[in-house]
Parts: structure tokens; sequence; C-alpha cells
């Protein structure tokens, strides 16, 4: 019964859950505004380098952005899995979603590797500052939804999730989602708009 | 014990707010008292430069972040859930970790008073001393290189992790929570308040949160982000912190409005004039507040354009403002006046934020304001406004809920005391700093010359610090005596209009017997449309299930200053420590069986 609150009468309609979980994506929605900005701002003011255009390596990291992308389409199909109660599929895509964010993980440890070896790190100038703290940032928010989805599949594997916790799946597909709509805007900002 | 320290009650929570940010209060009150001491006379020596820095801080940072948002926190929890006709919030855990946090996070920031030694300084005490806005550059490890802005810092991320937290439950609770029949046009006007409040929580804080990020960064690991020999502004720290700042004038001023919008239809014994104005105005005033924050920094030169719009808005946010005073002015009107203490201090925040609102637009002209920065008479401002109008409309609602809260009516002669003590001493105390101000004494500075023509003014405002002292100490005396002496308080006290005042005092752990069915605006009050609703009955007739507590809220909480001490003192295994806290204390707590 830990998710009775599902059942219960709210005034909105909308689980209160699902709610706090709507909120708490618009907050960080300013979170990650204002890292953004603040690599937009400070853009070109470095006084040293290296600079970005002689770090970035776009090939490389468009193909975890892909992955990135496909561990959406895995959270869509864990969803639907969990929902119908095909709890077999909903183990495997829940598997596979927790995956392919470690796939990013480790794509984003390979990038830092690289960048530190090419001379750029947290010190080095505005740009090591800025790329660093805004993308170790969403890097952290990516470890937290898989060990969130890992924890689900757990708990899937032990037999104490199916479709009564459907909601629970719903909001951290919510999640891992959003981690991923704002990858694609650092994507979008950060190395495709030089 | 135990029940209060796993409690996950609402009303407890609140109270538990309740004493530990009036504890707070009081600290900040005594760092302000030593400060009005230092400048009493001119060239004063009581304290020495540095300890006024950290005093001066300490006060802005404890008033604001310890001492007026959990008071008011402290009725957001006691007092919206009985409001709206729930039996807790939407996350009664959640709020019982926001509360652990909240007391964490204040005892790192003041325990920087005391940890002098185990960072080898040479006195007990290395708080905080950049004020409270903490601007870089002067912040950078470079210009402070002690433990003072790493516990400012730290302790501000922790506080601020408590706030969101309650903003998420809040707004859900307000959103989700109300009872049958209870429109969003029918919520009372604290709880909208509480509700606009708490979207300015959560959407200002993760600013600051970046700000304070950057900060860390640039402290502990050798970042940029405020160096200008690297290419850097520290201006990014003034856009971050006021985006942040200028909304949190609203998140402390916004509760206030609401108690106030509560205490005058009940002693005036009619409707809030214009109910639906004073919410949409008070959601107005949430938008614009986002909208303003450069008028904090027009000494920066940031060129006309920026600052006459800057001044257009900070012009434009009067209106909704003003347009909450005329209606409290005509809810009073012809009103069947009684003058209770909640009523005084009512009133009296509107005279006083009257005034504190009048010298605010005088900074929205850029010039005017350019002679104003940094001089007493922004900090004689900030002192009408957040003193006359936060604290005063703060003790409306002390005076006004505490039946409900503890059962007992506060004494009135002892509250006129307090409140007419109050008004005498905020005004000697605050009303001078304006002239001080303008006659050229800038602020944050340890001392003054004779010369300056300040001091019997300074002289003044000191004796007026010492009366609120003393009003507080009635107040004190009040409580005490209310603890065992007080009437004790029926269900409604004062004719309220209000769920709350439908359920005995202080309400049982379940809130409602039943839960009301809402049909009017004013549920217990005879209206044209409307008889008043008849109360749940005093015995519930089903028996009504009661979540237990839990330790997991508070054991999570504890990660996090466990988790603040290690760059403190750079040991690197309190942070794995911590996180491990932290991590354990989540994870149990989401599997923890909890039957609702």
């Amino acid at each position: 019964m830990t998710h009775a609150a599902a059942t219960h009468h709210t005034s909105m309609g909308l689980d209160s859950r699902k709610m706090a979980f709507w909120a708490f994506i618009g907050s960080e929605c300013l979170l990650f505004s204002s890292l953004i900005s603040t690599y937009l701002v400070y853009k070109g003011r470095s006084v040293v380098g290296p600079s970005p255009h002689e770090i970035l390596n776009i090939p490389f990291t468009s193909v975890s952005t892909f992955d990135l992308l496909m561990s959406s389409l895995m959270m869509v199909l864990a969803l639907a899995a969990v929902q119908r109660g095909d709890m077999k599929w909903g183990k495997i895509w829940l598997f596979a979603t927790a995956l392919l964010g470690l796939v990013f993980l480790g794509g984003q440890v390979i990038e830092f590797t690289e960048f530190v070896h090419k001379g750029l790190t947290l010190q080095t100038n505005l740009f090591g500052c800025t790329f660093f703290v805004l993308t170790g940032t969403h890097g952290a928010h990516v470890t937290v939804g898989v060990l969130w989805l890992l924890t689900l599949w757990v708990r899937a594997l032990q037999g104490k999730l199916g479709p009564g916790q459907a909601l629970t799946v719903e909001i951290t597909g919510l999640y891992w989602h959003f981690v991923d709509v704002v990858w694609i805007v650092i994507f979008t900002v950060v190395y495709l708009i030089q | 014990m135990k029940r209060w320290i796993t409690t996950t009650d609402h009303k407890r929570i609140g109270l538990l707010y309740f004493w530990t940010a009036f504890c707070f209060f009081l600290v900040g009150g005594l760092e302000a008292l030593l400060i009005r001491l230092q400048l009493a006379q001119p060239n004063g020596h009581l304290v020495s430069a540095e300890t006024y820095n950290q005093l001066f801080t300490m006060h802005g940072t404890t008033m604001v972040f310890l001492a007026l948002m959990p008071l008011s926190a402290s009725f957001f929890n006691y007092i919206v859930p009985l409001q709206i006709g729930a039996r807790d919030v939407a996350f009664p855990r959640l709020n019982a970790f926001s509360y652990w946090v909240f007391l964490l996070g204040g005892l790192l920031l003041n325990a920087s008073w005391l940890v002098g030694p185990l960072f080898h300084a040479p006195h007990w005490n290395v708080a905080p001393n950049g004020g409270w806005f903490g601007y870089a550059n002067l912040t950078e490890r470079q210009f402070s290189p002690g433990p003072n802005i790493d516990f400012w810092l730290l302790g501000l991320q922790i506080l601020g992790i408590s706030s969101l937290a309650a903003g998420f439950n809040f707004i859900v609770t307000i959103l989700n929570m109300r009872a049958p029949g209870m429109k969003m046009l029918r919520v009372p006007a604290f709880s909208w308040m509480t509700l606009v409040t708490q979207f300015l929580v959560i959407t200002a804080f993760p600013v600051i949160t970046v700000g304070l990020v950057f900060l860390m960064f640039d402290r502990f690991f050798g970042t940029h982000f405020y160096v200008a020999t690297a290419g850097a502004t520290p201006l990014l720290w003034q856009h971050l912190f006021w985006l942040f700042g200028h909304p949190e004038v609203y998140i402390l001023i916004l509760p206030a409005m609401g108690i106030v919008s509560e205490v005058l239809p009940t002693f005036a014994r009619k409707p809030l004039f214009g109910y639906t104005v004073v919410v949409f105005s008070g959601v107005l005033i949430g938008f614009m507040g986002w909208g303003v924050w450069s008028h904090h920094m027009f000494a920066v030169g940031l060129g006309p354009i920026a600052d006459s719009v800057f001044a257009g808005t900070t012009m434009l946010i009067a209106v909704p403002t003003g347009v909450k005073i005329f209606n409290w002015i005509a809810t009073l009107w012809g009103g069947d006046i009684r003058g209770s203490s909640a009523l005084h201090f009512a009133v009296g925040f509107i005279a006083m934020f009257i005034i504190g609102g009048l010298s605010g637009v005088t900074h929205a002209s850029p010039p005017a304001d350019l002679q104003q920065t940094d001089t007493y008479y922004v900090v004689a401002h900030i002192h009408y406004v957040l003193f006359g109008g936060t604290v005063l409309g703060l003790f409306a609602g002390i005076y006004y809920w505490w039946p409900k809260m503890t059962g007992r009516l506060l004494s009135e002669p002892l509250g006129k005391w307090h409140f007419w003590l109050t008004f005498l001493g905020m005004n000697l105390a605050f009303f001078p700093m304006h002239l001080i101000g303008l006659l050229g004494m800038p602020r944050r500075i340890y001392t003054y010359t004779p010369e300056l023509g300040v001091s019997a003014l300074n002289l003044v405002s000191t004796v007026g610090a010492f009366l609120i002292a003393v009003a507080i100490l009635v107040f004190l005396v009040n409580v005490l005596r209310t603890r065992t002496h007080g009437r004790p308080a029926p269900n409604d006290p004062w004719g309220g209009a209000t769920l709350e005042w439908s359920i005995p005092s202080p309400p049982p752990v379940y809130n409602f017997s039943v839960i009301p069915t809402v049909t009017s605006r004013l549920p217990r009050w005879k209206t044209e449309r409307h008889e008043p609703m008849r109360d749940p009955p005093a015995v519930a007739p089903v028996p009504i299930h009661v979540p237990p507590g839990s330790w997991w809220p508070l054991i999570a909480a504890l990660g996090l200053p466990v988790l603040a001490l290690a760059p403190l003192t750079h040991t690197l295994w309190l942070a794995f420590l911590g996180a491990a806290i932290l991590l354990v204390g989540i994870y149990r707590w989401a599997f923890e069986p909890f039957e609702v």
C-alpha cells in the first residue's frame, strides 16, 4: 500500500506526486537556465585558450546524444510495458534505459578525460569553468536518474514493481525525459552553435 | 521527545518551525543590539571592525533566512492545511525533512561564531563577514581567505534545499488538498499568498543556488566565475543574487500581507474588500517581482536604457501593492472594529509599510538612488518594510492564531503594551536612519566621526532598538504568563470566517472529524446568499487513521551538514559519509512501510 496516495481524491484531479514533480521540473528549468545563461554570457570571454572549436568533438558527442535520445524511447517502452502489466518486458526496457544512461555517462567520462589531455581543465579558462560545471551538473542528474532506474529494476526483479506502481515509473520517466531535453538544449547551445 | 523528533504532523512541525525561528530571531536581534551599541556614539570601540562585519552580515542573513522566512513557514505549516480543510500537507515526511534541514543549516551557519580555534583563527568568531548579499569578488578566496564565507555559502545552499522542498510541498497542498467545494477563488487570502510565495521560492532559489555553486567552485576548486583577470565579471554574481534577491523580498512580505488580509476582516466584521483584486494583486506582484532586480544595481552603471527600464518596472510594481493597501483600508472603513492586539499589529503594518513603500519608490529613480546607495537611507527603507511590514504582520498572525495553535489566549493588555512599545521603538530606531543616510553616513562601516553631525540621531536610533528589545521581552512575559494563566481558547475566540475556527483549539491530530464541504468564500459567516456552515462534530463518527512518525527525514537531513563539513574542513571522507547518510535516509524513506 506504499502508493495508496495515488488513489486519493485530489482537488485538481492530478496525482499529488506527479504535480510535485512538475513543480520540481519547473524549478530545475531555472537551475539549468542560470547555468546555460552563464555559459552564453561568458562565451568568447576567455583570455587564454583552448577555445570550444579546438576542443569539442561533435561527431563523438552526437553519438552519445543519440544514445540518450534512444534511452528516452526505452523509457517510453518501459512505462507502456509496466502499464499493461507485462513485467518481463518492463524489466528489460527499464534495464535498457539505465544501460543507455550508463553509456552516456561513460561517454562523458571519456570526453572529459580527452579534454583534460588536450589542456582544458576546470581551472584553465572561463570556457573550462562554464563547460565543466554545466555539463557536470547535467551528468550528475543523469547519474541520479540511472540510480533511480536501477532501483526500479531491482524492485521489479524482486516482484515488488507491478502495474500498481505504474505511476512511479511514469514519474521516473518524467524526470528522465526532462534530463534528456536539457541535454538537447546543451548539445545545441554548447556544441552545435559555436 | 521521540514523538516530536519523528513527527510528520503539520501542526507539530509548525510549532517546531515557530520556536526554532523565534530563537534565531532573538539571536539576530542580539546582533542588532550590538551593532546599535557600537554606533550609539561616534568612534565607538565596543567591537572591532572585523567583528562588526560579522555582526551585520549575520544579522541580515539570520533575519532573512533563519527568522522571517521560517516564521512565515510556521504559519504555512500550521494554518494552511486548516484553512483549506485538509488533514495534513501533501507530503508530511517531506515537510519534516524541510524543518530538519532548516534547523541544521541554521546551526551550521551560527556555529561559525564559536569554532575559530578549529580553523587556527586568532578569535572564536569566524562568522560570515561579506554582507548578506555576499558581493563577489570580495568573497573570493584571495580577499576572504578564512572559513567565514565558506560557512555562509554552504549554510545558504542547505537552507535553499529546505525552502525548495517546502515550496513543492505547499504548492501541491494548496492546489490539490482543498476540501470539496473550495474553489481557488474560495481559498482564504493567506493561503493564496502562501501559494504565490511558494512559486517565487521554487523559481528564485535555483538561481541563487547556481550563484553559490559558482562561488563554491571559485573558492574550493580554483575556477574563475567571478575573477575579472580571467575575463569574468563579478557583476554576474550581482545579477544572479538579485534575480533571486528581489523575488526574495516578496517571499518575505507576501505572507505578512496574507496574514493582514485575514486579521482585518475578522476584527472589522466585514469581508475583505475586493478579495479577488487582493488575490490577483498578489499574483501580479509575484510576476512583476521578477522584473525589477537591477534596481539594486543602479550604482553599477548598467547604462541609461537598463536603468530606465528597471526604474519603470520598479515604479509599476508599487501599483498592485498600493491596490492592496487601499483594499485593506476599505476593509476597515465602516466596519464594526474591535481593537484587539492582532488588529493593532495589522493596522501598524499598513501604516509602517506605507512609509517603507514610499521610501522604496524614491529608490526607483536612478538619480535619487545614486545619492542613497550604500547609505543608512536604504537601511531605513528595508527596516520599514521588513520590520514595519513583515515583523508587524507576523506578530498580527501570532496574536490572531496563538489561541488556535496553543489552546490559550494571549493577554490582550500585555499585547497592547507589546504593540505600542514596538511601534514607538521601531520608529525611534529606524526613522532617524533616513536622515542619517541623507546626511551622508554610509552603511556597513563600523564607526563614524563626530564631525559628520549624526551622533545625536544615532543615539536616538540605539534607544529605539532597545525599546524594541523591551517590547520583545513583554511578548515573552506574555507567552510565559499565558502558559499558566492564559484563558483557555474556545474553537473560535474571534468570530473568524475561515475553516480553522470551526475545529477545537488546539485541533485534534486529524484536524477535521469530518472534512467540511465548502459552499462560500466565508464558510463560517452568514452572507446574503449563504447560511454559515455547521462546524464538524466534536467526536469523529468513524475512526481516522493517523500516519505514524518517521526517523528517515531527520536522518536524510543529517547527511547535508556532514556533506558541507567536507569542504569546510578539507576532509574527503566526510563527503562520502554525508552522501551515504543522505542516500540511506532517502532509500529507507522511500521504502518505509507507510500506511496512509
